[in-house]
């Protein structure tokens, strides 16, 4: 223990003596942090935690004084995390930072209700309102402050496909719905399924969903669907639906039985063509040594990016409010984002991140994420209140089953006047 | 003399008694107050006002949030979900235990081995039970064939049995309900053992000796000695059927449309999932009431029946 301790302050001591070293630049933290930075997060496995555990290297190199607590909760993609977060946060004792989902998932759940300190001088006084786009500025603000510091960003509008699969039946990636369903039919007389889905776990319906309304409604049509501007009710939403049941008719019979990643299956072993999904899924193929995938933007979302990302805020309890500072600005720092994102899979919130160490989809991503329209993704929190975002994902849960695109409209109507959004 | 002195000493004595009894009992009574009705009384104060979002809003809502719940299409969903399961898993474990038992009942030789067997499924917890039948009742597809049951049904040249089990919003709840009584209907035949068992074997030697056939046997006087375990099965088979989650969350979550989902599972999704509260503190207020519909009269039965003995 003691010999821990002797350790630590030596480090400590090096850390001081490099940073008043002449020449060196001047360091803030002049007095080495001590402490304890607890992070809250549902990054248990695989290269999630690999890459939480790079940027806790990163984090002891800086502040080698502080200990970190590495507070995780596994399971239900984040939503046994969230009920034991909601506890904690309403119980006084909020960890010092926690994982969050970009956008409304924080603002409506712990922006609105007060539990969070504004982060916008940080993200002026580190430059981050330049290195990083507008669209995602606009997704992490509520009432002219920023509220979080985003580490990755993920992309929920891709269509994954075999590539044997199309080349040996003539095809090309579907730019238009129209093309979509010219491609499902020729792929449908052959006997293998043109999409493929795994609805067990109720919000699958709903992404792809997500990503016919942008291809329907373009990228200002869908951010206006969560901000009141555009209706509901309109004959948009009602086309979109009725494309929505028409690609149903193309779905592997045995979804309900599936999660996404098991549906892939499908395209693994090239009895399923297409699959809309995530950019996680490039992770998942890799993962399974499976190379003849392609990617392509959904059907009508070309030059629309639909973004997802994970974040961290300064809640105002926090009882270690400097090493939380210091942890944020690692996190929004292009070093921390460099070393998280090729292990996580995701890329970089930044524009400025060398591709280097990326894979190829990444680099396609890094590229469109410069140029594109960024919308917010509803399945994934950022566009909507979680109340919100669960009628949405119930509704079309419905739809898969029911086909109804009047009860469903009627549905997701009544969804955004609950939210107090719609009247 | 002496008995005069030793009467209050014995009121002393009892007096003391009742004090330590209080004491050790004190505890228990505390904690079942507060944890059990204080937090049961403070749920349905929460249905009743609007909180429906992450911040506490005391504000009074009336039975508004009981409104909007059965005008819900999830939970009138829910509702004939929690009938459909109840009803089959109940006549399931009830039909399969009495069997099983009666089969036990005619002393088989390796009698204990088959005890253990079908009591087996009773050690394992529902998530396990969830996992495995999710797997066995996995309906497959054309392009990645049959699995499961699915595949057994075809290797046995029953095909026509082939179903798309909890995929199918036509079977959907129905399915859960048959994992269930797999796991239950050994531990229901425990039951109806335990209860022939305790029938003295003179009443079935008196029937035969006035020429009662065996099926006789059973239905005049073997099934209505046993009603008070068929009642108590109910009760204990009821409530788990009510309160199910565990298993659906496991073994196929809402499932298409909501035909495998539960209320106890759109509570969990309301509340932690959507934030209102409210609406989850009115599901667990309805939950209550049904429950207690089934095993207050059963209680009520039981104690006067207790107090007549």
């Amino acid at each position: 223990m003691s010999g821990h301790r002797l350790h630590w302050i030596a480090a400590a001591v090096a850390v001081v003596s490099l940073a008043a070293a002449p020449g060196g630049p001047p360091r803030e933290a002049a007095a080495a942090p001590a402490g304890k930075l607890e992070i809250f997060s549902w990054w248990t496995a695989g290269g999630e935690a690999d890459a939480l555990n790079a940027l806790f290297g990163l984090y002891r190199k800086r502040s080698p004084g502080v200990q970190i607590v590495n507070a995780t909760v596994a399971g239900g993609a984040g939503t046994n995390a969230k009920a034991v977060l909601k506890t904690r946060m309403l119980g006084g004792n909020p960890p010092d930072s926690f994982q969050v989902h970009a956008g409304h998932e924080l603002i409506d759940t712990w922006v609105k209700s007060g539990y969070m300190e504004p982060l916008t001088g940080l993200f002026k006084s580190e430059g981050w309102d330049r290195a990083m786009p507008r669209g995602l500025l606009e997704i992490l603000s509520y009432q002219g402050q920023i509220w979080s510091v985003p580490v990755n960003i993920h992309r929920a509008n891709i269509l994954w496909y075999n590539k044997k699969v199309f080349s040996d039946n003539g095809l090309a990636p579907p730019k238009t719905f129209e093309e979509f369903f010219r491609a499902a039919d020729a792929l449908k007389a052959k006997g293998i399924v043109p999409l493929v889905l795994g609805d067990k776990e109720g919000w699958e319906a709903g992404h792809t969903f997500e990503t016919v309304l942008i291809g329907t409604l373009g990228a200002d049509g869908y951010r206006g669907l969560w901000t009141g501007k555009t209706s509901w009710t309109g004959a948009a939403v009602t086309r979109a639906l009725e494309t929505f049941r028409r690609m149903l008719t193309y779905v592997n019979s045995d979804h309900a039985a599936l999660t996404w990643d098991e549906a892939g299956q499908y395209i693994i072993g090239a009895k399923g063509a297409m699959l809309i999904m995530g950019d996680w899924t490039n992770g998942w193929f890799t993962s399974k040594n499976f190379s003849g995938y392609g990617w392509a933007p959904a059907p009508g979302n070309e030059g629309v990016y639909d973004a997802l990302s994970d974040s961290f805020g300064l809640p105002k309890k926090a009882r270690d409010r400097e090493n939380v500072m210091a942890w944020l600005r690692l996190l929004g720092s292009r070093e921390g984002q460099e070393a998280f994102n090729p292990l996580k899979g995701s890329i970089c919130a930044r524009t400025d991140c060398s591709p280097t160490p990326f894979s190829p989809y990444q680099r396609w991503a890094m590229q469109r994420w410069r140029g594109d329209a960024i919308v917010p993704s509803v399945i994934h929190g950022a566009a909507a209140s979680e109340g919100w975002a669960t009628e949405y994902k119930d509704a079309l849960a419905l739809f898969v089953t029911s086909r109804d695109v009047a009860a469903t409209q009627r549905a997701l109507q009544k969804a955004c006047v609950n939210a107090g959004v719609c009247k | 003399m002496p008995g005069h002195a030793a009467r209050p000493a014995a009121r002393r004595a009892s007096a003391q008694d009742w004090a330590v009894g209080a004491a050790m009992v004190a505890p228990s009574v505390v904690a079942v107050a507060v944890f059990v009705y204080g937090f049961v009384g403070w749920t349905g104060f929460v249905s009743l006002t609007r909180w429906n979002d992450v911040l506490p809003s005391y504000a009074w809502a009336g039975w508004r949030n009981y409104v909007d719940l059965f005008q819900s299409f999830r939970f009138r969903i829910d509702i004939v979900n929690t009938a459909r399961f109840t009803a089959a898993f109940l006549a399931g474990c009830l039909g399969i235990g009495f069997a099983l038992a009666v089969l036990l009942d005619r002393g088989l030789r390796a009698e204990p081995v088959f005890r253990t067997i079908y009591l087996a499924p009773l050690a394992i917890s529902f998530i396990v039970t969830g996992v495995v039948w999710r797997w066995l009742l996995n309906p497959g597809s054309p392009q990645l064939g049959d699995v499961g049951v699915n595949l057994l049904f075809r290797h046995l040249h029953l095909g026509w049995l082939r179903a798309g089990w909890y995929t199918d919003p036509r079977i959907g709840i129905l399915a859960v309900a048959l994992a269930a009584t797999w796991q239950m209907s050994g531990y229901t035949m425990a039951l109806y053992l335990a209860g022939l068992r305790s029938i003295p074997d003179e009443l079935r030697e008196a029937a035969r000796v006035d020429g009662a056939a065996e099926w006789q046997i059973y239905r005049q006087i073997l099934v209505p000695l046993l009603q008070p375990i068929t009642l108590s099965a109910v009760i204990i088979l009821g409530h788990i059927s009510l309160k199910i989650f565990d298993l659906v969350v496991a073994m196929t979550g809402p499932g298409p449309g909501f035909s495998s989902d539960v209320p106890a599972y759109f509570m969990f999704d309301t509340t932690f999932r959507g934030n209102h509260f409210a609406q989850g503190a009115a599901i667990a207020e309805v939950l209550l009431v049904l429950v207690a519909l089934l095993t207050v009269p059963y209680l009520v039965y039981s104690t006067r029946a207790e107090v007549e003995r």
